[in-house]
């Protein structure tokens, strides 16, 4: 983490919101930060001899040579997703989830091999040659497509975020939990997706004027499979291909998933197989049982599709602990599945004032956005937080207001305000505030 | 066409909602027609209003032999849950402090039983029930949340009449966007 002594550079930097929070045009100008680094001095006149010892030793020989397919460094190793580990003998270990390690990444891609898993069945081993989509239902004629042919059809990239709709299901509760960022938010990932925009393989089959909803259907051993309105499927959905530019991964669907941007994770089907056009939607388990919301009147709200407008403060956050007082970035990400961040504001005094964030480009529609703040910290005991606003005006609401409009039952779509406690000795919790 | 400009135009014909007669290239057409059989064979999901169901029938008290060698292990004898969900009871919990969301006290449809059973149940070995097995272990499901009788023939035509405690419960939240 970028830090500086009280007198460095910042210390004149505009001061826009309690507890040091500086002006966010910090981070829009770009280059600012370059002032401090000092020159390394004496090391040019060593003589090869007086290199030992000087140099590291990977420069002292060449190095490894070329690999087919590359991984992180060895140091990199604890960047890792996180899951509960089961014993040998539980009975269903591939229903579940793993988490991306958030507060470890920057930007906005989340690199595939990180990106959040949720299965309902583990990952399939699918043959890309044996595996078909079939499109059938209400429509002219029922289609079979392969891999190879979706390939020839137009291609569209676009970077979205998923998000399992079950993402910060701490939150609600009575005595919620409490977590570092991966385990409270870590359901949340963002590639660049490239594949076929379903309406061509709709149009295609010929859509019946009846047709409304569609099914869509994994090839996984839950057949997982959820009801999706057909104004999506036209709008914007897409059968996605590649994930980061190379195929998508076996956990994320692969050879092929469905994407609808901004909406629940569960019904962006993963090993899709199989879309049947119907009148209305199937009323499938996990349309059903799960992932519908329950609402402290014991009603339950269902098809509530996208997800709203969120965000989290990465760094600091619990784990990524302060150093002794001064400068520092606050990161974070904020999302939203109605549309573009427009705004991002951070408090250091427990939600009393706010700091407008900078957001770094892109800022893209339906896509994780990170935004960043310089800030002075005076080494006191503060609360962190972060606020997004969506480009359809809808702020990202506290936990308590949260909570007054849709009780404590629901186990979905939790998009509460998330509080940092940072205490003088430098550590940083996750609290409710 | 070039192909840059085709593929311009496909990109914006999808994210724009231009309708297909309007977009500017036609993409390829590469499906290949599904045999009916095929399709009917691969076409499982069963909505409420039961279509699709297959024929056969059984009852709970035969249903009873396939839910305990099938199911139990992972549900519990009586559903009441071990290492996964409890299927059974927690009728008028939803509001209470302690909730149990199980068949019986929460879902809406008893053809998303047959569906769901059908396509992912047993967990170990999916797809490998016969239809009567089916029928029988959503038979007994049913009834030890006491929603049929014991005795009760479950088929393609009870099944969809099957009254949900919970059904009137659910509100569809969905509403289509406005088209300009
Ligand atoms: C090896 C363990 C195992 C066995 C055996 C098993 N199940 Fe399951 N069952 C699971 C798991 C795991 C899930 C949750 C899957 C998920 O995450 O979507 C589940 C979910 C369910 C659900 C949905 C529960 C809810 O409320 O959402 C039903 C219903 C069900 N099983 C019925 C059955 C029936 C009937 C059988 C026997 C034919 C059976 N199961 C056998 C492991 C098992």
């Amino acid at each position: 983490m970028r830090q500086k002594k009280d007198d460095g550079p910042f210390d004149g930097a505009e001061r826009v919101a309690a507890n040091g929070l500086l002006h966010r045009r910090l981070f829009l100008s770009g280059g600012t930060l370059a002032a401090g680094a000092a020159a390394l001095g004496g090391l040019g006149t060593a003589t090869p001899a007086a290199a030992q010892g000087v140099f590291p030793d990977w420069r002292l020989k060449p190095g490894k040579s070329f690999t087919g397919y590359g991984v992180p460094s060895r140091f990199e190793e604890p960047v890792q997703r996180t899951f509960t580990a089961r014993a040998p003998s539980y009975p269903s270990p591939g229903a579940g989830s793993s988490r991306t390690p958030l507060h470890l990444l920057e930007g906005i891609i989340t690199p595939s091999g990180l990106h959040f898993e949720r299965s309902h069945s583990g990952v399939p081993d699918i043959d890309p040659e044996k595996h078909t989509l079939l499109v059938h239902g209400l429509v002219r004629q029922p289609l079979l497509f392969d891999v190879e042919s979706l390939a020839r059809y137009p291609t569209v990239s676009r970077i979205h975020f998923i998000e399992c709709s079950g993402n910060s299901g701490a939150g609600w509760g009575v005595n919620p939990p409490v977590g570092p960022v991966a385990t409270m938010h870590g359901l949340v990932s963002c590639s660049e997706w490239s594949g076929v925009p379903l309406s061509y393989l709709l149009d295609e089959a010929g859509i019946d004027p009846a047709a409304k909803w569609i099914l869509a259907e994994g090839s996984d051993a839950a057949g997982m499979s959820r009801s999706v309105p057909l104004s999506k499927c036209v709008d914007d959905a897409m059968i996605a291909l590649y994930q980061n530019g190379e195929r998508v991964r076996p956990e994320q669907g692969y050879p092929m998933r469905l994407l609808l941007p901004g909406w629940e994770g569960n019904m962006c089907v993963k090993w899709l197989s199989r879309i049947k056009l119907t009148k209305g939607p199937t009323h499938t388990k996990d349309e059903t049982s799960k992932y519908t919301e329950l609402m402290p009147d014991g009603k339950s709200l269902q098809f509530t599709f996208p997800m709203e407008v969120k965000s989290t403060i990465t760094r600091p956050s619990e784990g990524i602990n302060m150093r002794g007082p001064g400068f520092y970035e606050i990161s974070g990400f904020a999302w939203s599945g109605n549309g573009k961040i427009k705004r991002v504001d951070v408090s250091a005094d427990g939600g009393k004032s706010w700091a407008e964030a900078a957001l770094a480009e892109p800022v893209a529609s339906r896509a994780l956005t990170r935004f960043r703040l310089g800030w002075q910290w005076d080494g006191g005991e503060i609360i962190l937080q972060s606020r997004a606003v969506d480009e359809t005006g809808a702020v990202q609401p506290t936990r308590e207001a949260l909570i007054a409009a849709k009780g404590i039952k629901n186990a979905y779509h939790y998009n509460g305000i998330t509080s940092w406690e940072v205490r003088a000795s430098g550590l940083v919790k996750n609290v409710w505030a | 066409m070039s192909g840059r400009k085709a593929i311009l135009a496909g990109a914006i014909g999808a994210a724009l909602l231009v309708p297909a007669a309007a977009r500017a290239v036609d993409p390829p057409k590469t499906g290949r027609p599904a045999p009916a059989d095929l399709v009917k064979l691969m076409d499982i999901s069963i909505p409420p209003d039961g279509t699709g169901l297959p024929a056969g029938q059984a009852t709970a008290k035969q249903g009873q032999q396939v839910y305990l060698t099938r199911c139990a292990a992972c549900h519990g004898e009586r559903g009441e849950g071990a290492t996964n969900d409890r299927l059974v009871g927690g009728r008028g919990t939803l509001t209470d402090e302690q909730t149990f969301k199980t068949v019986g006290s929460y879902w809406p449809w008893a053809t998303t039983l047959f569906d769901y059973v059908r396509r992912a149940m047993p967990y170990n070995a999916p797809l490998s029930l016969k239809d009567e097995e089916v029928y029988g272990a959503v038979a007994y499901v049913l009834f030890l949340n006491e929603i049929v009788g014991e005795n009760d023939p479950i088929n393609a035509q009870t099944l969809p009449k099957v009254q949900m405690p919970n059904r009137d419960a659910f509100i569809n939240a969905f509403t289509e966007p406005e088209r300009r």
